[in-house]
């Protein structure tokens, strides 16, 4: 298992991705898979080595030409979200 | 609590004058929270019917601070997957760091899905005090 790269992105990168890297941290903790989580912002993500990008439907578009898979996430305070749609494509990408 | 405005604009603009009028940021803050979601969309609506409203540090914040508006009436932000809008919460950080243990209170207290039932029905502010301030206790 190598140890992920994950950026939240949302606007200025220090509110609602703050949210969402909070919420993500506590999923990844519980599944116990080590990963640097860090918060870009829509200027500066871009071009950012990482393995995988969450962020929300309005920013995916920023993303779209990357190589990075990009997880949407509509619920920035959902766990369960979290867990639903990164926890299983975030497992892979540590195990490749 | 229980606002009344007619759109999302008018919404940020109430939760914003709330900071102002605490004295922890300018007037033009709040019109910068207002063009970010009129730049970059709405994705500030972070979860169903609340949005989190908030520009940069740079862009006249004086205190970190946080205020939060219930409305009357929900608004649309343009969030498909999130609107219509209940609760705003609009804050203010000083830098990138500082104000990472207050939204990581807020988003403790979010997630307890009675807390958000709490504040978008409440009517008066003193019963969401007392709730914030309970929850504080038990951490």
């Amino acid at each position: 298992m190598r140890k992920l790269r994950i950026m939240v992105v949302c606007g200025f990168g220090l509110g609602s991705s703050m949210v969402l890297k909070l919420t993500l941290d506590g999923v990844l903790k519980e599944a116990g898979l080590a990963a640097e989580t860090f918060c870009g912002d829509e200027a500066t993500s871009r071009g950012e080595k990482c393995d995988a990008i969450l962020t929300s439907g309005p920013l995916a578009h920023l993303f779209q030409n990357g190589s990075q898979p990009v997880i949407v996430i509509d619920n920035f305070l959902s766990k369960d979200e979290v867990r639903q749609k990164a926890l299983e494509p975030l497992q892979r990408l540590a195990s490749e | 609590m229980r606002v009344e405005v007619p759109d999302w604009q008018g919404a940020v603009r109430a939760a914003g004058d709330l900071l102002v009028e605490a004295g922890l940021c300018e007037p033009r803050y709040v019109e910068a929270m207002i063009r970010a979601v009129e730049q970059m969309g709405p994705y500030m609506v972070l979860a169903p019917g609340i949005a989190l409203a908030h520009a940069r540090p740079e862009d006249g914040v004086l205190k970190i601070g946080m205020s939060i508006v219930t409305l009357a009436t929900p608004v649309n932000f343009g969030s498909e997957a999130n609107d219509p809008v209940q609760l705003v919460i609009a804050f203010g950080g000083v830098d990138k760091t500082t104000h990472i243990g207050m939204l990581q209170d807020l988003a403790k207290f979010l997630v307890v899905e009675g807390n958000q039932v709490l504040l978008k029905t409440a009517s008066d502010a003193k019963h969401v005090l007392a709730a914030i301030r309970a929850a504080q206790e038990v951490q």
